[in-house]
């Protein structure tokens, strides 16, 4: 038989396999090559430093939302707001990185608990009404996703600046750019950052598998009435599943803010690094290592893919359904899982 | 040649580290009722798991009416007319009771559900068997007895003919017991079968033609009820004698540990449940709530537990005033509490049953230090408990889900008796457990009550109350209406008291 370990590794593998096959059968269809344009991701991923320093980039962000909504995924709740807490946690960086003057060594920490902080708040508000009022912290985070676009976009529009549509750069002390990454990468955009995601994963695990506080968020993620009957405090447990997992998030728009970009821009539109971050988290079973491992798969599909138009003649569109279609893979990996174990109850006899 | 509609031979079935059936031999005739007895964990569910499709076994043969099967799926043994009750229901809470019994054999109009149809259909059905049921009541809304007739029909609905019922009496309230007894006679007579799971050995002299017994996985032979008794019964399952009156000495109470003065408490839908309430329970001795499910015990536990808000009275424990103190701070005063519903309060049932042994102490020491859990200290914990209270289970690291019912409530009984706590509150402590179980775990009670602990024992089952109880507190409408001493009173007395007959109180007081 099947263990379940093994089942939780082959699962993901299939789907991204099948995803990757059913993209193909699109290229076929349209009449573009598939091998090319799967040798474009790779070298669009790979082929070079700087694409390499890209990708990581693009990872870094991805490792933390993923860990947003695994963490509350596995405390029972589904956090579809970490795209809004991102975007709290990018302004908070932002404006902390550059409106205070201070050494390093404070100023970097300084801006970085801010985002966390204003990702928590984020999180917090749901959590607090599902708490205490019992609403469904799906809707609230949908919409608290809305409020976090607009109210960002007014601040820096009206407090932030005088009417311009991007911030001031961040102070050099509070940047995580690095001139030596930059340099090893060809110039990418790739930061520090990524040291602070994989730290922020081994919290999440340390966290959740090894502290008391741990224990009762998982008592809580799977049955309330036991975990109440033992004596621990739903509601508080709810609220700070809720705010950890907005901090992290929080701290996924840190990335952007003092790593990738310096500054933030009035955004007509979602980041999607917080919806991408549910796709992360199922792909990567909700834990810890998982969400680190999806997040590369997803880093390396969204800058590799920027490769196809230019060196395998994929237009765009085209590429954006071959990601979907993986994702939508992914996303049916129950049904993946359950006809393995028909597979192999029938081969048992 | 017999007439078998069921047979089961040699069967063999694996989990991972665990024979949990081992060369069963199980033969069914057409239209008896055939017990299935055996300790928990002997692999009752498990056997009849496998005959319903859900469990491939790794050796052995089935066959039905004499031919020959492979029953791959539940609806395999759905169109060979097999149907089953499981030991944990498995109905929509918020559909209505004909929406469930049509799930998956919906009849259909136009290509949409002809609901009217189905109504009249499952109507007709309940008539017919005698299972009266409100077509259009919402599950939620109905109470356990109904749910499982529920649950019967069902399976009729999808013409079942051999029916298995898995431990249906477990949740049933006497009456319920009863009115099921009935159903299941009027069954046989429209010539269905059915394989009955029940720990009450009581309850197979009444209604079983014949009777397999199990024992950790083997199958041990066949008997006819009618040339056995339940002596024999019990000792062929445990493979040893078993005691059915427990022997304890005189309690010698102490102080009051317990002390409830008018308590009020009121349900969920704000209604009174609990209507000033006075009880004391004494340190070493051990005080039987008998009542009738629904006339406040739960609310009653709930209260003192912190699980629900009182409106008034108070509640002391050594005293100390716990009124309306969280459950942490009630458990921590010295409450131990054996849940009435072992899934929904007692267990979390996907944390393994290691971790379940600790829920209320996991972050005390040696479980934990600085807020970081020490796993080593928690298991070696478990290992200890596990030994000492013979839970069956492959390692302390299964999740509490893949124990049998029986043993989940002795992992939960071990956590709550070792905590050793001032005041033991054991709501239908014995529930599901089979009669070597029952015999370990009242002896259980009885020991901590020897060591000058405080117990409140609250249980549908006379027997039950009647063997433990130093004292009987009768509850009826939310009040105690009379307490007597059990040597006092036998069982029709006590059933009247229950019923709420104002007869005098029986005994001093
Ligand atoms: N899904 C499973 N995975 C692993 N082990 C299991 C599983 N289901 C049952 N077992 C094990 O198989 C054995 C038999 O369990 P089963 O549920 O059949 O017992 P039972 O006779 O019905 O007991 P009870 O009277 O307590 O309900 C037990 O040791 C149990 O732990
Ligand atoms: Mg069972």
């Amino acid at each position: 038989m099947l263990s379940t370990r093994m089942i939780n590794l082959i699962v993901p593998i299939i789907s991204v396999v099948l995803g990757l096959l059913a993209g193909a059968i699109i290229m076929l269809i349209f009449g573009y090559n598939p091998i090319a344009g799967y040798i474009a991701l790779w070298n669009g991923a790979f082929g070079n430093v700087y694409f390499f320093g890209e990708t990581i980039r693009q990872i870094t962000p991805y490792i933390l939302t993923g860990l947003a909504v695994a963490f509350a995924f596995r405390s029972g709740l589904f956090n579809i707001g970490a795209e809004g807490q991102v975007i709290v946690g990018w302004l908070a960086s932002v404006w902390v990185g550059a409106s205070i003057q201070a050494p390093t060594i404070i100023h970097l920490p300084l801006t970085i608990i801010a985002a966390a902080l204003a990702g928590a708040l984020w999180g917090f508000l749901p959590g607090l009404l599902k708490a205490k009022r019992g609403v469904h912290e799906v809707i609230i985070t949908i919409m608290m996703n809305y409020i976090a676009l607009h109210v960002a976009n007014y601040l820096i529009r009206n407090v932030l600046t005088d009417k311009s549509d991007s911030t001031a750069p961040i102070e050099n002390t509070a940047s995580l750019a690095s001139e030596w990454l930059m340099e090893i990468t060809g110039y990418s955009r790739m930061h520090y950052g990524i040291l602070i995601a994989l730290f922020a994963a081994v919290i999440m695990w340390f966290l959740l598998e090894k502290t008391t506080i741990g224990y009762e968020l998982r008592a809580v993620g799977y049955n309330q009435h036991a975990s109440n009957y033992a004596g621990m405090n739903v509601g508080k447990n709810i609220i700070l599943a809720m705010m950890i997992s907005g901090g992290f998030a929080g701290l996924a728009g840190a990335m952007e803010g003092l790593g990738t970009f310096g500054y933030m821009s009035a955004n007509s539109s979602f980041t999607n690094l917080g919806f991408d971050g549910i796709a992360v988290a199922l792909l990567g079973g909700n834990t810890a290592l998982g969400s680190v491992i999806a997040a590369f798969l997803f880093g390396i599909l969204k800058i590799g893919a920027l490769n196809m138009p230019t060196s395998a003649g994929v237009p765009s569109e085209l590429v954006e359904i071959d990601i979907a279609l993986i994702i939508y893979f992914v996303a049916s990996s129950y049904i993946i899982r359950w006809t393995l174990l028909r597979f192999f109850k029938k081969e048992e006899k | 040649m017999e007439n078998f509609v069921i047979e089961m031979l040699d069967i063999r079935k694996e989990f991972p580290g665990i024979v949990a059936n081992n060369n069963i031999t199980l033969q069914v005739k057409q239209g008896e009722i055939h017990a299935l007895l055996g300790e928990n964990g002997a692999g009752k569910s498990t056997l009849m798991n496998v005959l319903f499709g859900l469990y491939q076994p790794e050796k052995g043969e089935i066959r039905v009416k004499g031919k020959k099967v492979n029953i791959t799926d539940p609806n395999v043994a759905n169109d060979l007319g097999i149907g089953m009750v499981h030991q944990h229901f498995m109905l929509v809470d918020t559909f209505t009771v004909t929406q469930n019994i049509i799930l998956g054999n919906e009849p259909r109009k136009f290509g949409m559900i002809d609901m009217k149809r189905a109504e009249k259909e499952v109507l007709e059905l309940s008539e017919r068997y005698g299972l009266k049921v409100d077509p259009q009541a919402k599950i939620s809304d109905i109470s356990v007895g109904m749910q499982q007739r529920v649950e019967i029909l069902k399976t009729l609905y999808r013409g079942a003919e051999v029916l298995i019922l898995d431990e249906p009496t477990a949740v049933l309230t006497p009456q319920e017991i009863k009115e099921l007894i009935t159903i299941m006679k009027s069954l046989i007579k429209e010539g269905i079968s059915i394989i009955l799971i029940t720990h009450k050995l009581k309850e197979i002299m009444e209604v079983c033609d014949r009777c397999t017994v199990i024992r950790k996985g083997e199958g041990i032979g066949t008997v006819n009820v009618s040339e056995t008794n339940p002596n024999e019964l019990a000792s062929l399952m445990v493979g040893r004698e078993v005691n059915f009156k427990t022997e304890k000495k005189q309690a010698e109470p102490k102080h009051a540990v317990l002390s409830i003065t008018d308590l009020r408490v009121h349900d969920a839908r704000n209604v009174p449940m609990v209507k000033g309430l006075n009880l004391e329970v004494k340190a070493g001795e051990i005080v039987g709530i008998a009542g009738v499910d629904g006339n406040g015990q739960s609310e009653l536990i709930e209260a003192i537990t912190g699980l629900r808000a009182s409106e008034a009275g108070r509640i002391m424990l050594n005293e100390k005033d716990i009124t309306n103190l969280t459950p942490r701070k009630v458990t921590q005063s010295g409450v131990s509490h054996i849940p009435q519903d072992r899934h929904k309060f007692g267990l979390v049932l996907d944390f393994p049953i290691g971790e379940n042994m600790v829920l209320q102490t996991y972050y005390q020491q040696p479980f934990a230090k600085g807020g970081v859990l020490s796993f080593k200290n928690v298991y070696q914990h478990a290992r200890t408990l596990i030994q000492e209270y013979d839970v069956r289970t492959p390692s302390e690291y299964t999740k509490a889900r893949a124990l049998s019912g029986g043993n989940q409530q002795k992992a939960i009984i071990a956590r709550e008796v070792d905590r050793s706590p001032d005041l033991i509150i054991a709501a239908q402590p014995t529930r599901g457990l089979d009669v070597g179980a029952i015999e370990f775990i009242h002896n259980k009670l009885i020991e901590e009550r020897d060591k000058g602990k405080a117990v409140l024992l609250v249980s549908f089952e006379l027997d039950e109350i009647m063997n433990l109880s130093d004292k009987i507190a009768v509850m009826f409408d939310g009040d105690i209406v009379a307490t007597v001493e059990p040597g006092e009173i036998n069982e029709q007395e006590l059933g009247l008291l229950m019923a709420g007959s104002k007869k005098e109180k029986v005994g001093g007081e």
